[in-house]
């Protein structure tokens, strides 16, 4: 189960020592796997950061590099190419699922541009920060704490056997509400995105700064959704 | 580099099977008995007077079902990667037990007669078998295999099963998923293109996959299942009936007799392969005072009755659907995979759950159900030897099943990898102290999907250690969690301030540890491993010598005179050259005598099988009954009559 992964970046390729980029995954020479550079994300696809892209190049992209990368091909490889292989193949994967899809790719890239972002993962914040008070945004206050004390009476209902067809329509309505919300951020998200690619620095912070402030807001949206889906689907 | 064969196994719970690839199709390899199957059966022979006690495999293994059912395992794949606690309760429906000292945390034992054995010993001993099959095969050392795994099993039960690999001898290049297999046997046409369902319902698992195929890419888009859920909970559900309906007619708690509820385990596994084709089947059962339990079971009550069984598939199916974010209209085709799914009622719900008749559509059954998975395995064999030409384009890219964790403050899961990313897949995720000074740092690492991880299957508890004494919250530790391309989790740490790399000190929650597994490698416990030239001879010459045994006793079987005078000497000549090889120690020349032997006796063969067949008739004693299917090769089950087209 343990394996210390140790990416020192030599100059030349160590099978046939022509000097290459530390950057590359194959040496242009020999064609042999190289250590990990510790390239991100967009530069194993030999990508620069960019926030519109092109999914069906993405995915041949992913299934091009696969072939030439994945462990089935260093199965009776060297200990250090498969090692690699490994490497470079997880990375590779992990690039492919975060830029497929538009929300994390747009975290990433933000992260990357040295953002703050706040945690992405579902479950990490679960508990308190489920509907942390300090951050729900200010138009949306009073609507969540309408909402919250309805999921807490609903609850209630569920626990004592009853049900509440008015509570529930009342319920059902607020989430088609927060979904349509999230429409809405996801749209300005993209507008943000034409912005970031094409712009200069000075747009870009901009932009950078708008998109953190629609990702805290759908993050936030996206939790009061799965609460009321799961309070009404319980 | 080694440039050795590898093959394709696929271990299953009921049979096990190794396939390796010929030319550009795959090919199951026979056993020494002419059978494709080797049942997952395990027995332990009496012990000789002073010698030690023989371990059997396969059909042979079988044969001390009824007579030592205490001496006997099966279905050891549903214990394997699984604790105490876990195991205890699906014990009760199995004739063997546990060694009565088994701790919790320890790796469970098996009693069996005076040995004990843990899980992966016994499926190494499965694998050993086929290993030697392989090699039999070949007429050279096997060491390389693909092996086949629940797509559902999780991070113990792959180590566990790559644990077994090992103690057989076998490096395992790769675990593969057992849909994805089926499909890579399926799909070697590299035109195909499409999205496909495989579901696959075996002896006592089930799984769910879907995947896309592209220009030889198999993407596998989800993946879900019931590593508990098979045909052998519906033999349960019927044992558990026929022993509750004896019981309240009877007065005899069958329960309290091993060999007696194997019998009826038999005679369920008859009545429910019955009921794949006949509108009804009978329990006719003596019982140990004399009385009968005679029962009819119209399709339509069993059809009821296992409802509730096959149900449980569609849970798993509908949210593999949603996860890869397509509808039952857009699955282009189902393969169906495993025994189980020859069931009518099975079929019936994969038609309901996908859609087919009503899109014109019907599921994929043109490949045997018991052997496909290990054809696909010997596909992946192949592709990872690099050896053939029609997997050459083939890539594999399968998913992780299950979400990967760490415990958060308060139990709760921060889930760092998803279940079905692509794997190879890793995270990574920054640890500090809580206290001035603090030297090490314990991060718990579970499995699945639920909010806390006491929910969850505990993976392993990580100890980071050695970390410079600062003030609390300055050491910044970077963790790397990697899931290989076997789905098994591989851990690594380092220090970022320090630079170090962090000692971590692994504590796995099931398993054995590498020098456990060390001291269980089978040959040192055979402490024989001959060279291999003599162990062939050896194989040889009791392959000779059974058959030889056999033609004896036909000679006295009445087909004997049905022979015509030429075919009784051909025979005849055929023995006295077999016996006169078998005195040498020439392989190859008794290895070709003795299948001449075998050819000119086919005959024979024939005409008692045809004996045996006519004779037969229903309610003979279970002894009768036991011997006759251990002397049954092709059968699926350990206790099941023969195969079934």
């Amino acid at each position: 189960m343990l394996n210390v992964l140790d990416s020192a970046v030599p100059v030349s390729c160590w099978s046939c020592s022509v000097s290459h980029q530390s950057s590359t995954l194959f040496c242009p020479h020999c064609s042999k796997i190289q250590p990990p550079s510790g390239g991100n994300f967009f530069s194993v696809f030999g990508l620069e950061p960019r926030l519109e892209l092109d999914l069906g190049m993405l995915e041949h992209q992913f299934h091009k590099l696969s072939r030439k990368l994945h462990p089935d091909r260093y199965a009776r490889a060297t200990d250090s190419e498969r090692e690699w292989s490994l490497a470079d193949t997880a990375l590779l994967n992990d690039a492919y699922r975060t830029l497929k899809d538009p929300i994390r790719r747009t975290e990433y890239l933000l992260k990357l541009s040295g953002a703050e972002i706040g945690e992405e993962h579902a479950g990490k914040t679960a508990g308190a920060g489920r509907t942390d008070p300090s951050r729900v945004p200010v138009d949306l206050l009073e609507e969540v704490f309408e909402l919250n004390m309805q999921l807490e009476e609903m609850r209630a209902a569920r626990q004592a056997g009853e049900n509440d067809p008015h509570l529930q329509q009342s319920l059902t309505a607020a989430k088609t509400k927060f979904d349509g919300l999230m429409d809405d951020v996801d749209s300005d998200l993209r507008e943000q995105w034409t912005a970031w690619d094409s712009g200069d620095t000075g747009i870009r912070a901009n932009a950078q700064k708008t998109m953190v402030a629609l990702l805290d807001r759908r993050r936030y949206l996206a939790n009061l959704v799965r609460d009321v889906t799961e309070t009404l689907g319980a | 580099m080694s440039e050795g064969r590898v093959v394709g196994i696929d271990l299953g719970t009921t049979n096990s099977l190794v396939a390796y690839m010929q030319g550009d199709a795959p090919v199951v390899i026979p056993g020494v008995d002419g059978s494709n199957l080797v049942p997952s059966v395990v027995a332990l022979d009496p012990m000789q007077e002073g010698g030690r006690p023989t371990v059997t495999v396969g059909n042979s293994a079988r044969r001390s079902l009824i007579e030592t059912p205490e001496r006997v395992v099966y279905s050891v794949k549903r214990l394997m990667g699984r604790g105490l606690s876990e195991v205890q309760r699906e014990l009760s429906f199995f004739p063997f037990h546990l060694a009565s000292d088994v701790q919790e945390g320890e790796v469970p034992r098996i009693q069996l007669g005076e040995m004990r054995f843990t899980p992966p010993e016994i499926s190494a001993y499965v694998l050993r078998q086929l290993k030697r099959n392989a090699e039999r095969f070949f007429g050279e050392p096997v060491t390389q295999a693909v092996i086949t795994v629940p797509a559902y099993f999780n991070d113990a039960q792959r180590q566990a099963t790559k644990d077994a690999g090992r103690m057989a001898g076998l490096e395992v290049l790769r675990l593969v998923n057992e849909p994805t297999a089926a499909a890579l046997a399926y799909g070697l046409d590299r035109a195909k293109t499409g999205t496909i369902a495989v579901y696959d319902l075996g002896g006592g698992t089930f799984d769910i996959s879907i995947l896309k195929l592209n220009d030889g890419i198999f993407e596998v888009q989800s993946t879900n299942g019931d590593t508990h859920l098979g045909g052998d909970d519906i033999d349960n559900l019927l044992l558990a009936i026929a022993l509750d309906e004896i019981h309240a007619e009877h007065g005899i708690d069958l329960r309290q007799h091993p060999s007696a509820v194997q019998a009826i385990r038999k005679a369920a596994i008859d009545a429910k392969i019955r009921l794949s084709a006949d509108q009804s089947a009978q329990f006719d059962i003596e019982l140990p005072n004399g009385d009968r339990y005679q029962r009819e079971i119209p399709r339509d009550v069993y059809e009821q009755l296992i409802e509730p069984i096959l149900e449980r598939t569609a849970g798993p199916c509908k949210q593999a659907m949603t996860d890869a974010g397509i509808t039952q209209e857009q699955i282009d085709e189902v393969v169906l995979v495993g025994g189980s799914t020859r069931i009518p009622a099975v079929r019936a719900l994969v038609d309901s759950l996908f859609h087919l008749s009503a899109r014109g559509k019907k599921p994929h059954t043109d490949l045997n159900p018991d052997e496909v998975v290990a054809l696909g395995a010997a596909v992946q064999a192949s592709i990872l030897a690099g050896s053939s030409q029609t997997t050459e384009e083939l890539l594999l890219l399968d998913v992780t099943p299950l979400s990967l964790g760490i415990e958060a403050l308060g139990g709760v899961v921060a889930r760092i990898i998803l279940r079905n990313s692509t794997i190879p897949a890793s995270a990574t995720e920054h640890f500090t102290t809580g206290v001035d000074g603090q030297t090490n740092v314990a991060i718990h690492v579970v499995q699945g999907e639920r909010e806390l991880a006491a929910d969850c299957r505990s993976l392993a508890r990580f100890d980071l250690k050695g970390i410079p004494p600062m003030s609390a919250g300055l050491p910044r530790i970077e963790v790397k969690f990697l899931i290989d391309a076997d789905g098994i989790l591989h851990v690594s740490a380092r220090e970022q301030r320090s630079g170090k790399a962090a000692e971590i000190e692994v504590k796995p929650t099931y398993g054995l540890t590498d020098e456990q597994v060390e001291t269980m490698i089978l040959d040192s416990f055979d402490h024989a491993e001959e060279d291999f030239a003599k162990r062939l001879l050896i194989e040889a010459r009791n392959e000779a010598e059974s058959i030889l045994a056999k033609v004896a006793q036909a000679r006295s079987n009445p087909a004997w005179s049905h022979l015509t005078g030429e075919e009784q000497s051909a025979i005849d000549a055929a023995r006295d050259h077999l016996a006169s090889v078998n005195a040498g120690e020439d392989t190859n020349s008794i290895r070709e005598a003795t299948l001449a032997l075998d050819r000119t006796t086919q005959h024979l063969a024939e005409l008692m099988m045809d004996a045996a067949v006519t004779s037969a008739i229903r309610g003979k004693t279970m002894e009768a009954a036991g011997e006759e299917l251990a002397d049954n090769v092709t059968a699926p089950h350990p206790m099941a009559p023969a195969e079934f087209k």
